[in-house]
């Protein structure tokens, strides 16, 4: 059984006649210890998705699921008490802008040992050094004075490195990473990155690593899933799925990668933007932007279907199969 | 900090001179001045008001009778009252605990009953409860206080009989009051009845007081909850799990009390304000009262040494409303 | 498809916002009734505000035994008839707001301009000014005004006038500050555009929102501060059916003569409430980003 299990996961905002679906039947499961990568454009749905397992979707959103379990816990029924014990202890997240996730007002100190105080309890007298000691294995500079340190005073790779600590606290079994270097610079993102391959492989946590670079996935995941306005269109082990991609969709991401356009004259770009909450298309998601499409995609929406060894794509014509 | 602090502190001086020059040009652009004052309605002949202008100083150029005021200020003397003889600081001095007592009653009742409301208002937003507090606040700032004062009295005092209509405590106690107080004092005398007869008396004028202030209290508190809820820090407290109350009221409040300790510095000139209008209804013994009695009488030291007063004590505040307010942003605190 | 409407308005584009909050139009039907009696007083009152009717002194609205209808609502301590003289009241309510708002706006318009452009000294010495007169408590600095000119309800609208002034004086000169780091005004300066120009046909039209909304919420400002003046007995003097004063000796009356009290405070609250209500209004049609 796998630690994470999403079946038809639904989310949708805005007024039940002219709904905004974010999520739109994702299927995504994830097993003890794995590294999976989350990839799409802005508006894709993948940070709406980790908010949806977290459990963080606000009214007006309506999440709706076959299945949404972890740990073989049914997260749409469980009770609001059962949910808060589970995060950050069982389930943590860290942020894409850590200078402003962290609140202004406390210092660091006071915010990881909030963490270890609720879920982890023991004496009161222990939780600093617990504290230091976690700021130790994120390989904060001077741990000790950063303790006392409001968030202010940190930098902004330094205030992600606290989040990480939070988040790995009560050594969680999953841990969803929604953006965590996008805002951070080039080397510091590098660092960050191997930081969290290594608490990964040290403790055996799953990872859920969302990110539009697919560089970033590209370093960390073992699998990758490539979501488009709220589906799923493509999923699949790393290295093959960007040496190999199946989905036409995929395979542009990967084509306007400055690595792979060296020479041209400009980078090569996916024409058309991704739909909003008025024009859904009713067949094929992408087909208003895919060189390929013909009538069957103007349609008829693909499932989303299996190849082989454990990849997925949802397309009627993938690039592997016969041409459309 | 320490710059923050210097500079918040240089700030008040020129208001300060300020403020006393104002008080001083009052005095001589009142039509008459204090000798024509003591002439009284006999009036005098013009040998007597040129020497009582002697006397008085009156003849001297206007800078150095400024400067002499300045120094008499310095020093602590305010001026003499015209009626009383008294000395206008003096008098303040022993008022000013009443008016003290009351406005903290009433600042405390705003802050009890308006922060939660503000809360409440801003977590359950477009709610029922989020309008009526809404309603409610906007009708409490838009009544005259004396108005809301007098309705007090007839449903509370005079239709309901619970409470009395003025003073500060029922006649028959007798009792030394050391620290102006009323409720302390009435507590330490141990004489049976004392505190819950200074209790009743001081209840509704503290409630026509403080009403003003409960109501913008609630309506920033909300506004400034609201802004603080949809930060991102908000999020990452909800995905660590915390109860909604640490959410809300450790997390969140925390930021939001930031500009609402500063709206409720700005509250101390409207208490003055208030206290001006409910002291007179409510024939409650401190300086709103003395001050507008004063005016009636034209007893002009009075009214100019309590401005002078009033506007240095609406200064200090607002000092320590700046000077509190970079404590408690962490981020004042902390620079240079 | 329906065929491309030209863009609206901005002026209806407001209106349908303002329209949009309940409260703020009907304040706004409140204030044009309220402008109708204080055009039409004669048209609507009964009787003389300052007529003396003495055989019926202190009779109850009405609605309440002893009362009758000749008197809808009740009548004062010497026999006027109340509900006369607070419709004559809402055009003294009316003039005061509007003689207080426009004084304290246009002095407040014109210093903040200045300290907004000059900067420097003379900046300086402006806001220390307002400072100084926002150190004392209205009331107080309104009764030190009036103190000196003496009481009156004229002399009453200038103190409220002065009391407000540094409101003004501080939006104006945040907006224009605002303002002046736009480019338009460098296009302009560079157009060769004089200072007084700058100020008064480019900066000034743009920082308007704000300063209407604050017009609007002085408003209800003002009738409260004329009422407390008057309630003190230093601002309209008697007889003048001013709301305020109207309350100035109501006290003795709460146990005899309710309608004497309730009244003129009930006539401040509804006027009050709807000059706030259409403020607000008018903030969150004007300026989207200050909604909260």
């Amino acid at each position: 059984m796998a630690l994470l299990e999403i079946e038809q996961l639904n989310v949708a905002f805005g007024r039940p006649e002219a709904p905004l679906i974010a999520v739109d039947g994702v299927d995504l499961s994830i097993d003890e210890g794995e590294v999976v990568g989350v990839v799409g454009e802005s508006g894709s749905g993948k940070s709406v998705t980790s908010l949806a397992i977290m459990g963080l979707i606000d009214p007006p959103g309506r999440v709706l699921a076959a299945r949404l379990e972890l740990a073989g816990r049914n997260l749409l029924t469980i009770s609001p008490r059962a949910r808060r014990e589970m995060l950050g202890r069982d389930v943590a997240m860290i942020f894409q802008d850590p200078m402003t996730s962290l609140n202004p007002c406390f210092t660091v100190a006071h915010q990881l040992i909030e963490t270890l105080r609720i879920h982890v309890g023991g004496k009161a007298t222990e939780r600093r050094a617990q504290a230091l000691e976690l700021l130790r294995q994120v390989d904060m500079p001077d741990p000790e004075h950063r303790l006392d340190a409001y968030p202010h005073q940190l930098s902004g790779g330094m205030c992600q490195r606290v989040m990480v600590a939070m988040a790995i606290a009560c050594n969680p079994r999953l841990l969803i990473a929604d953006e965590p270097t996008t805002a951070l610079d080039v080397t510091i993102q590098a660092q960050l990155l191997d930081l969290l391959l290594a608490l990964q492989q040290q403790r055996g946590m799953a990872l859920l690593l969302i990110s539009h670079d697919l560089g970033v996935v590209a370093q960390v995941a073992q699998r990758v899933v490539v979501m488009y306005a709220g589906q799923v269109v493509e999923t699949g082990a790393l290295p093959r799925i960007f040496e190999a991609p199946r989905h036409p969709y995929t395979q542009a991401l990967l084509a306007a990668l400055p690595e792979n356009n060296v020479g041209r004259r400009r980078l090569q770009t996916i024409p058309g933007t991704v739909p909003g909450q008025f024009d859904r298309p009713a067949g094929c998601l992408l087909h208003p932007r895919c060189a390929r499409a013909v009538s069957r995609c103007v349609l008829e929406r693909p499932a989303l279907i299996d190849g082989n060894p454990g990849s997925q794509v949802r397309c009627h014509f993938p690039l592997d199969g016969e041409a459309p | 900090m320490l710059s923050y602090v210097l500079k918040r502190i240089g700030m008040v001086i020129p208001t300060f001179l300020g403020i006393t020059l104002l008080a001083f040009s009052l005095i001589h652009l009142i039509p008459g001045n204090a000798a024509e004052a003591l002439s009284g309605e006999r009036g005098m002949s013009p040998e007597r008001y040129r020497e009582l202008a002697h006397q008085l100083g009156l003849d001297r150029p206007l800078s150095t009778q400024y400067f002499d005021y300045l120094g008499h200020l310095l020093h602590g003397d305010f001026g003499r009252s015209i009626s009383t003889h008294e000395s206008v600081l003096k008098e303040f001095l022993t008022l000013f605990p009443a008016t003290m007592e009351l406005a903290l009653c009433a600042i405390v009742l705003a802050l009890l009953l308006g922060l939660p409301a503000g809360i409440l208002a801003a977590v359950k937003r477009n709610s029922f409860l989020d309008y009526s507090v809404m309603g409610v606040s906007l009708t409490g700032y838009s009544m005259p206080i004396f108005w809301w004062a007098l309705l007090l009295i007839q449903l509370f005092s005079v239709q309901l009989g619970w409470t009395p209509v003025s003073g500060r405590i029922a006649i028959a106690y007798d009792f030394p009051t050391p620290t102006g107080f009323m409720l302390i004092d009435a507590w330490r005398s141990g004489q049976a009845g004392a505190f819950e007869s200074a209790l009743s008396h001081l209840i509704l004028p503290a409630i026509a007081l403080g009403t003003i202030p409960l109501a913008v209290i609630a309506r920033m508190t909300r506004s400034a909850m609201l802004e603080v809820l949809r930060e991102d820090y908000v999020r990452t407290a909800r995905a660590k799990g915390l109860s909604w109350f640490s959410v809300v009221c450790v997390h969140a409040l925390r930021n939001a009390l930031i500009p609402v300790i500063t709206v409720i510095g700005l509250q101390v000139g409207t208490l003055l304000t208030g206290a001006i209008l409910t002291e007179t209804i409510f024939s409650w013994p401190g300086i709103g009262k003395w001050l507008v009695e004063a005016i009636h009488r034209r007893d002009y030291p009075v009214v100019q040494g309590g401005i002078l007063i009033s506007a240095c004590i609406v200064i200090a505040v607002n000092l320590a409303v700046d000077l509190l307010y970079g404590v408690v942003n962490p981020r004042i605190r902390h620079s240079r | 498809m329906s065929s491309p409407t030209e863009a609206p308005s901005p002026l209806t584009e407001h209106w349908r916002h303002f329209s949009r909050n309940r409260g703020a139009v009907a304040g706004l039907a409140v204030v044009l009734m309220l402008l109708l009696l204080a055009l039409f007083p004669g048209g609507f009152a009964p009787h003389s505000p300052i007529e003396q009717f003495r055989e019926a002194a202190l009779s109850p609205p009405a609605w309440e035994d002893g009362g009758s209808r000749r008197f809808l609502l009740g009548t004062d301590a010497v026999g006027r008839d109340i509900l006369s003289r607070l419709i004559h009241g809402a055009r003294l309510s009316l003039v005061i707001g509007l003689v207080s708002v426009s004084l304290s706006l246009s002095l407040g318009i014109v210093l903040g301009l200045i300290s907004g452009f000059m900067r420097g000294g003379v900046e300086t010495v402006i806001m220390r000014l307002m400072d100084i007169l926002l150190a004392l408590p209205s009331l107080l600095l309104a009764i030190a005004v009036v103190a000196i000119l003496g009481p009156g309800l004229f002399n009453a609208m200038i103190a409220i006038a002065v009391v407000m002034v540094p409101h003004y004086v501080r939006l104006m000169r945040a907006s224009v500050i605002g303002e002046l780091g736009k480019d338009y005004v460098a296009a302009s300066r560079i157009a060769g555009a004089g200072t007084l120009r700058l100020m008064f046909d480019t900066v000034l039209p743009n920082c308007t929102a704000p300063l209407i909304v604050q017009a609007t919420l002085g408003f209800s400002g003002a009738i409260l501060d004329a009422a407390a003046l008057g309630f003190l007995g230093l601002g309209a003097q008697p007889p003048t059916p001013e709301w305020g004063s109207m309350l100035a000796s109501a006290l003795e009356f709460i146990q005899s003569a309710w309608w004497v009290v309730t009244f003129p405070g009930l006539a401040i609250l509804v006027s009050v409430l709807a000059f706030n209500l259409m403020g607000d209004g008018l903030r969150d049609a004007l300026d989207p980003k200050l909604k909260i």
